[in-house]
Formats: C-alpha cells, sequence, structure tokens
C-alpha cells in the first residue's frame, strides 16, 4: 500500500551546516496495517512522516502510495501536499479556531476540487463525526472543546475525506496519562474496524507497543529494526533499540560457547556465566552486550533448579505500587528486577536470581566506525526537531 | 503500458495544481513588487535629485553639487542643525518623562479612576497635530492666549506668562502631543515587567521611589532608551508644530526649512531634497538603533511574556495627587484645547470668552464650513484615501508577513526590511520624494488622487507590516498544513485559513492606518492640488486664510467625526475582530 524507498532528506540548520534529518529510510506498510514509527525526538522520524505527506520535499528517494508515485527524485515528481488526498493527524491538532465542529469537519469536503452538494457534505461530516462520538457538538466553538475533544475533531477531520493513508503525528502526546490510555484504545479499535492504512509517529514505547502492527525504531535518522511489537520488545537487535523500548539490564560479555540448540550460545560476564540467545549468528570470541529485562529475572530466597541461577544480595527496593523494583547486587554491579510485591526479602539479605535463556539477548556490539560516522549528526539532530517544528 | 498510465494520471493531476501553482506566485509575486516599488523608488530619486539642477522646458537636469554647497556653506545651516536637535531632543525628553510618570502611576499604583484614564488615553490620538498646534495657540499665544489673559487677570499684570511662539513653546505643545504615544509604549514595558522585582525590593525595606527609581526604571533601560528614540525621530520629523509656531517667529528647523524651500518661488526642489537627506540620515539613524534596542529588549529577562497583575503600590493619600496630575493631563491635552476650538466656533469674529461675547454666539462658521465649496470632495478625498489604502495595505502587508514568517525563502529578511523602510520617511520627506518622481516619470497621476494614494500606502505599509506581523506569529505552522492536508490550494488556505485567524491583527491595523490616514498632512501637504484636497489640507489652507473661526468648527467637526469612528471601529472590531482570541 505504503511503499517508501531509500528516503534522505537534508536541512541547512540556523547555523548554515546540513543536517542529515533521514536517510536511506526505507519500509513498506501494507492495506489496513498500522505502521509506527519509533523513536527519541530529533532521529528523524517525524521529517520522515511530513515527507509522506508532501509537508516536506525530500533530498533522494521514492514514495508511493497504492501505486500511485507521489514523490520520486529520479523520475523527478512531486506531488503538492494538497493535491495527495492524505488524512494527517497533527501533534497540535490543529482545529481551526474560527470555524466549529462542523465546519471544521466538512473543510476537507469543500475545499476537494470534485463539488459535492450541501447535503452530501453533511451527511458524510455527520457519519465521521458520528465515528468519534462528536455528532451532538457539531454546533460547538472548536475552540471550547476540551483536549480529547479536538483530539477526536482533529481524527474525524483527517478521516471525512476517506483517505488511502493516514497519518499521525504523536496525537496523544498533549493529552494528560489517563485521557491518553483511553484514547489509545479508541483509536486503535477505530483503526481496526475501518482498516484504515496508518502511520503513526510517537517517541512513547508503550504507545507503539499497544497500537501498532509493526513498528520501525529509528535513531539519528536512521530506521534500525522493523517488526512487530514482539520482537522489537522481546528480540531488540540492537543496544539502541533494547535501550529505548522498555527498561533493561546491560551486562557487557563475551561468547564463550555454541550451544547445541539453534541460535543459543554461553557467555561470560563480569558477574557470571549464562545462557543467551544470539539474534544474529554467535561466534566464538565476539564481544556482546545482553539484555535482560527487569520482568524477565525471577528472585527467590530459595535456590532453584535450572540454568541462569545466580546469587546476589538486596541492595535497594522501591515499591510501585503494582510491582516492586528490587535492585540486586552482583559483585559490583547492580542489575534491576520486577517483581510481584509479595516478594517481602529485605535490603541486605542473600536472593537468587534466575533467567530464562530465552530473555537473555545477546547483542553484538556494533562497529566502531559507524558509531563514530554518526557522532556529529547526533550533537545537531534535536535543534532540527526544534526547527521542524 | 504501466509508464503511460502513470503519467496520464500524473497529467490529470497536475493539470488543477499548476494552475494553483501560478495563482499563487502571482500573488506573492505581485505583493512584493508592490512593496519593493513603493519604497525603494522615492528614496532613489530623492537622491537623484539632490545632485542634480532642477529640470526645466529649457534646461536638462544637470549633475550638480550644488545643493548641498547652499545648504551646507552658510552658517544658517547650523543654527538650523542645532535647532532641530534642541527641539527634537527637548520633545522627546519631555513626552517620555510625561508619558512614563503616567504610565508608572497607571500600572503600578492605587490612583483612583486610573482604569477610566487608560481608556480616555485614546482621545488624544485622535486629536489632529494641526488641530493641536491651533488649539494651542489660541490657549498660548502672547497676545490672545486664554492662559495668558486668564493669569494676567489674576495678578493684575501685563506680563507674558506664557509664550507658544518660542523653542520652549514648541516642544511644550509637541511634546504635549506625543505624550500618549510615550504612555502607550512604556505602560507595555511595565506591563511585561515580573512584579516580583519590585515586590522583592519592597520586602528589603525600600519606599515607593526608591523602587521606582532603583528597580522599576532600571530594569525598563531597554525600553526607555527604545522609546527616547523613537519620540525623537517623531519630533524632528514633524511638521505641523514648527510650520505653524517656529516659522512665524523664525525658529527654523529641517522640516519647515524643506516646506519653505518648495513654496519659495522658483521653488528650490534641489535645495529641498539636500535637507530632506540630512533629515533622512539623521531618522534613519534613530531607527536603526531603535529597532537594534528593540530586539536586544526581548533578551532581556524580565520580558516573560506572561500576563503579569501586579499588586498597585499604596501611595496613601498621594494617591489624590496623581489622580489630579491625571486630571490636569486630561484638561491640557483635550478638554482645553477642544473647548477652546468649540467656543471659537461659536464666534462671528475671534475674540476671547467674556460675557459681551457670549452674547454673540453664532453658528455662523458651522454654515460656512459646511456649504464651503471644496468641502464635500475634501471629505469624499480623505475617506477613500483612508479605507483605500488601509484595505490594501493589510492585505498586502499579510502576503509579505507570510513570506517573511511562514517560509524559509531566502532573502526574505530583505523583504522585511524593505516594507519597513518608510519608517524612516518624514511626511514631508516622502511627500517631496513621491512628487519628485512623479514630476519625472510622468504616468498621468501627478495633480491627481493617484498621487496621495501612493504616498499614503508607502507612509504607512510598516504599521500593517507590525501589526500583521504580530498576529502572523501566533498562527501555528500546522493549522496551515492541515489545510494543505485536507486538500486545499495555497489561494484557499491563504483565504480561509490564514486571513480568518490574522483578522485581530487585521482589523487592528486597518483601525489604526484609517485613523492616521484621516489624520495625514505632511505628506499630502506638498502633493495635493484643486480638487484633490483632503480634510487635513482644508484646515491648512484655512489657517493660512485667517480664518480661525471657520477653521475651528471644521476642526469640532472633524475631531467628533474622528471620534464616532473610532468609537465605531472598535465596536466593529469587538464583534468581528476578537471573536476568537
Amino acid at each position: 500500500m505504503l511503499r517508501v524507498e531509500k528516503l534522505s532528506t537534508e536541512y541547512p540548520n540556523e547555523y548554515g551546516q546540513i543536517v542529515k534529518a533521514a536517510q536511506d529510510v526505507t519500509f513498506e506498510v501494507p492495506e489496513g496495517k498500522l505502521f509506527t514509527l519509533l523513536g527519541p525526538s530529533g532521529c528523524g522520524k517525524t521529517t520522515t512522516l511530513r515527507s509522506i505527506a508532501g509537508l516536506e520535499r525530500p533530498r533522494v528517494g521514492e514514495i508511493a502510495v497504492g501505486g500511485q508515485v507521489v514523490y520520486s527524485s529520479s523520475k523527478n515528481i512531486f506531488i503538492a501536499p494538497n493535491r495527495r488526498g492524505f488524512g494527517m493527524v497533527f501533534q497540535s491538532y490543529a482545529i481551526w479556531p474560527h470555524m466549529n465542529v462542523f465546519q471544521n469537519a466538512a473543510f476537507p469536503l469543500e475545499v476537494r476540487s470534485k463539488r459535492r452538494s450541501r447535503k452530501e457534505i453533511e451527511e458524510q461530516v455527520m457519519r465521521v463525526l458520528r465515528a468519534v462520538a462528536l455528532d451532538h457538538l457539531a454546533d460547538r466553538e472548536a475552540t471550547k472543546l476540551s483536549g480529547g475533544q479536538q483530539q477526536r475533531l482533529a481524527l474525524a477531520r483527517a478521516l471525512v475525506m476517506q483517505p488511502p493513508l493516514l497519518l499521525l503525528d504523536e496525537p496523544l502526546s498533549n493529552l494528560d496519562a489517563k485521557l491518553r490510555e483511553r484514547m489509545r484504545f479508541e483509536l486503535k479499535r477505530l483503526q481496526r474496524e475501518l482498516k484504515l492504512t496508518t502511520v503513526y509517529v510517537t517517541h512513547d514505547q508503550s504507545e507503539a507497543l499497544a497500537l501498532s502492527h509493526e513498528i520501525a525504531v529509528m535513531s539519528e535518522g536512521h530506521i534500525i529494526q522493523i517488526g512487530s511489537p514482539r520482537d522489537i520488545y522481546e528480540r531488540p537487535r540492537n543496544k539502541f533499540v533494547a535501550d529505548f523500548v522498555g527498561t533493561t539490564n546491560f551486562l557487557d560479555g563475551v561468547i564463550t560457547a555454541i550451544e547445541a540448540e539453534e541460535g543459543y550460545c554461553r557467555v561470560r560476564t563480569e558477574v557470571g556465566e549464562l545462557k543467551a540467545y544470539a539474534a544474529d549468528t554467535p561466534r566464538v570470541g565476539k564481544k556482546v552486550a545482553l539484555s535482560i529485562r527487569p520482568e524477565d529475572i525471577e528472585l527467590s530466597e530459595e535456590r532453584q533448579e535450572g540454568v541462569n541461577v545466580w546469587q546476589g544480595t538486596v541492595d535497594a527496593k522501591v515499591f510501585l505500587g503494582e510491582y516492586l523494583d528490587f535492585q540486586v547486587k552482583l559483585k559490583e554491579r547492580l542489575l534491576l528486577a520486577r517483581v510481584h510485591p509479595s516478594l517481602k526479602t529485605p535490603v541486605g539479605k542473600p536472593i537468587y536470581l534466575r533467567m530464562n535463556p530465552e530473555k537473555c539477548i545477546a547483542i553484538e556490539e556494533p562497529a566502531a566506525s559507524t558509531s563514530a560516522e554518526n557522532a556529529p549528526v547526533a550533537a545537531v539532530a534535536p535543534k532540527v526537531q526544534s526547527y521542524a517544528g | 503500458m504501466e509508464a503511460v498510465d502513470q503519467s496520464t494520471t500524473l497529467d490529470g493531476r497536475s493539470a488543477l495544481p499548476r494552475r494553483g501553482f501560478d495563482f499563487k506566485w502571482l500573488i506573492i509575486g505581485g505583493c512584493v513588487i508592490l512593496v519593493a516599488y513603493f519604497a525603494l523608488i522615492p528614496l532613489f530619486f530623492l537622491l537623484w535629485q539632490s545632485f542634480f539642477t532642477p529640470q526645466t522646458a529649457t534646461q536638462p537636469a544637470v549633475f550638480t553639487l550644488d545643493n548641498y554647497r547652499t545648504a551646507y556653506s552658510s552658517s544658517e545651516t547650523i543654527r538650523l542643525f542645532l535647532n532641530s536637535l534642541q527641539f527634537a531632543i527637548g520633545t522627546a525628553l519631555f513626552s517620555f518623562c510625561l508619558g512614563t510618570l503616567l504610565a508608572w502611576m497607571n500600572e503600578r499604583t492605587n490612583t483612583p479612576f486610573k482604569s477610566l484614564f487608560f481608556a480616555l488615553s485614546i482621545i488624544p490620538l485622535i486629536i489632529p497635530g494641526v488641530l493641536f498646534t491651533v488649539s494651542w495657540i489660541l490657549l498660548g499665544s502672547p497676545k490672545i492666549g486664554l492662559i495668558n489673559l486668564a493669569l494676567q487677570k489674576v495678578f493684575e499684570t501685563d506680563y507674558v506668562f506664557f509664550n507658544v511662539y518660542s523653542l520652549w513653546g514648541m516642544i511644550w505643545v509637541d511634546g504635549l502631543h506625543y505624550s500618549p504615544m510615550a504612555f502607550l509604549i512604556m505602560t507595555a514595558a511595565f506591563r511585561s515587567m515580573d512584579p516580583a522585582l519590585e515586590e522583592s525590593a519592597m520586602m528589603s525595606g525600600a519606599n515607593v521611589l526608591q523602587v521606582a527609581w532603583r528597580i522599576t526604571l532600571k530594569l525598563s533601560w531597554p525600553a526607555i532608551f527604545a522609546t527616547l528614540l523613537i519620540l525623537f525621530v517623531r519630533a524632528i520629523e514633524s511638521f505641523e508644530v514648527p510650520a505653524l509656531l517656529g516659522l512665524p517667529v523664525g525658529i527654523q528647523v529641517f522640516t519647515s526649512s524643506i516646506y519653505q524651500a518648495i513654496h519659495h518661488y522658483p521653488s528650490q526642489i534641489g535645495l529641498a531634497s539636500a535637507y530632506a537627506v540630512t533629515l533622512l540620515a539623521i531618522t534613519t539613524v534613530g531607527v536603526y538603533f531603535q529597532s537594534r534596542l528593540s530586539s536586544q529588549g526581548s533578551k532581556y529577562s524580565t520580558m516573560t511574556g506572561k500576563g503579569y497583575r501586579p499588586r498597585p503600590m499604596d501611595l496613601g493619600p498621594w494617591r489624590f495627587l496623581t489622580a489630579g496630575i491625571f486630571i490636569l493631563y486630561f484638561l491640557l491635552i483635550v478638554v482645553l484645547p477642544f473647548l477652546v476650538l468649540l467656543w471659537s466656533s461659536l464666534q462671528r469674529f475671534y475674540s476671547v470668552p467674556s460675557w459681551a461675547a457670549l452674547q454673540n454666539l453664532t453658528l455662523d462658521a458651522y454654515r460656512f464650513v459646511l456649504t464651503y465649496p471644496t468641502m464635500t470632495q475634501s471629505v469624499w478625498n480623505s475617506l477613500v484615501l483612508a479605507l483605500g489604502s488601509a484595505t490594501i495595505i493589510m492585505l498586502v502587508t499579510s502576503v509579505i508577513c507570510w513570506i517573511v514568517v511562514k517560509t524559509k525563502i531566502p532573502g526574505r529578511w530583505l523583504l522585511d526590511n524593505l516594507a519597513s523602510l518608510p519608517m524612516v520617511f518624514p511626511g514631508l520627506v516622502l511627500g517631496l520624494s513621491i512628487m519628485i518622481f512623479y514630476l519625472n516619470f510622468d504616468i498621468g497621476i501627478y495633480g491627481t488622487l493617484w498621487i496621495m494614494f501612493a504616498a499614503y500606502i508607502t507612509r504607512f505599509l510598516p504599521y500593517g507590516l507590525r501589526y500583521n506581523t504580530t498576529s502572523m506569529l501566533q498562527i501555528h505552522k500546522e493549522l496551515e498544513e492541515s489545510a494543505a492536508m485536507s486538500g486545499a490550494s495555497w489561494g484557499t488556505t491563504f483565504w480561509r485559513v490564514i486571513l480568518p485567524l490574522l483578522k485581530p491583527g487585521l482589523v487592528a491595523g486597518w483601525i489604526y492606518i484609517v485613523i492616521v490616514s484621516i489624520r495625514e498632512l505632511s505628506s499630502s501637504i506638498l502633493l495635493y492640488s484643486p480638487g484633490t484636497e483632503v480634510v487635513s489640507i482644508v484646515i491648512w489652507e484655512l489657517w493660512e486664510n485667517g480664518q480661525y473661526v471657520e477653521l475651528s468648527a471644521l476642526g469640532v467637526l472633524f475631531i467628533v467625526g474622528l471620534f464616532i469612528l473610532v468609537m465605531l471601529a472598535q465596536f466593529v472590531g469587538k464583534k468581528f475582530g476578537v471573536k476568537e482570541a
């Protein structure tokens, strides 16, 4: 449905230096799926989305929607945003304050080159307002809406022309925590019901995990990993992904042996040896970073059977309501473990850790050269983001 | 096959947008050319003329430095320069001190009725400079001035207490005239300052005056200096006061000398241009430093943009003194000038108020004014010029402003500066430059209303730009982008989203330009010809003819008319303009 190929964008920043905002971005979104671009601010996700929208013109690459090329540097095609016919919800919602709810939602139908009758417009607008549960507020001044209602109106306006593609730019980031969670469900329901092909941009990993069919994690202009939410969370291919999506413990280590079981290996770390899963083909002697999620560390007061069992001491505890965070000391390292609040081991007492080898992910250290190349971009990238709005 | 398919769909798609594109660039290009034309042409021709002899039927223009030699070789010029400086500095300081005192009393103290005073502060802005000056002649002239007569009666002497026909008189009248402007600027400066800074000084044990002097004023330093500069520029380019008060007693400044050089027979346009270039240089320096200071001022940490509502200082019994100052000020700037005009307008021949004169009240002057041959035409001209230039300026600057604020087109700062350039032109100099231009390039508008239209548009372009910029900065980029995503073309977006959102600034700027256009005198005075007089020109003519009574009647009608216009505009503005604010 949506195909983005080798998209690269550059900006001059306020000092006139060239900043690479998106580099070699390639992905495809199948019909009816929700695809998320996830990353910290300045990673190029918004630039990519705005390039798809046509609000920005990339330097090279190609973008096609449903077989129609909307941008191609090689064929010199650039279709203006108002001719693309995509729906978009902006971070600020961009509800026009001088129009009421109905007028806001009707605007896309009125400015189309294809003329519609007054009645036709009214029918379509009311249908879409009903879908977002705003039909009873149609005559309300747009500025008198609450944050959640404005968000739904922005969505209605984006959907009213039944776009082939829906673009969402951090649509939930301006809502308070409770409302955000509710809107998350609503958005998901609407997207799944209407089978809207959607590109979603966010820096919030839980939002991305909750909503997406597929996630692309971006950093410094590059897509680092594309996968299903579960893939991204449980099988990070990269230290950055493991760190950015969720919380994790990192342990540096070296592969000492390859297990008979496919994909598994033994890794020696500063605090002990364990069996781990390696996404890439493991080789003996290779340096790796082990990522172990806090909730994947089982704690118990008695030693349990099985592989990957270590002993440590409780260094600190934090009670967080639904769960309990333990900081466990192993030699000089602290590991974070997230457990059920029923575990009551006091601080200073010994405790046993057990880690499922499937959840201990051995990530290859990236070659030093690529990180050096990216370093200057990282220094200026956040500025680009604010400048791009 | 696929390739063919693609090209046809693309052609089908691009047929419409290409037309939209042309339209967009047509509008943008048109506005840019218009601004460049209005802002640059007069400047160029003024400079050109100052180096050439006047062109006549028999002699072509020849390059010469004589204009500058004449202008600068005489000792008169030094006196002219010193007079101008004294007058401008005096006026700036006087109006600044007055305006600041009033602003401080209004913003920071518990003076009674201060909110009423703030509402009234717009009234002095309505009174045109020429009428204000004339009314102060009636109040302060040594022979017929009411203030002198009253004081002489009280003290039973012949001593002249107050003489407006002097440098100090000029400073007094012009300073009073510009004090509302100083008041409004300083009020804004006080409002943008965090009152916690003052409150902490009070907590440290400072009294009211110490706080005002050591904290409030010191913190507003950039604002103070910028305000002084703009007042200086306004004073040095003001025309009515030097012409009406200075010329009769031989106190000449640049503006009155330019006027004299042109009205001299044969008119010395070259010499006037040389003076004008000098004056232009002074105002350019002033405006340049003023804008530098204003942009620096935003870096001052006190300017946080929050709407502070400070706790006013309790002045105790002194608050009656400050209330008295308010009342006195209002008397001097509105009530007395208006009353003296009203009084004189009801006479047959001008005479000072007395029982005898009271018996002879008549409406003859009004009858005369209403049947004055050029009256209807001049009112019509004033209205057409004011409404036309305000509308054109606001629309053109909204496009200019969009380019400057919303796009990243290289060189857009140049456009911003270009549209602000007329700011440095004193009205008289602008009138002169435009006169020179259309004398040399006869496209048939010299002597018509169009030439004044060109002058008004040039002169008030910067105001339109300022009002629109303030509003434009508040429009979030995404409001426009979401219209594009909804399928709207640039034209539709501009018309249906940008302009409606710009409305508060658009309406406020429009009202302002209408008012200042109707009051305009100093450009029009060089450009009008029979049939294209505006109301302020008719007032000027009546003065030159010595028809003071008739002038007063017209003045009263003019002020009342303007007042109604402003009230109406404010009402309309409140109703339609600030709905979403």
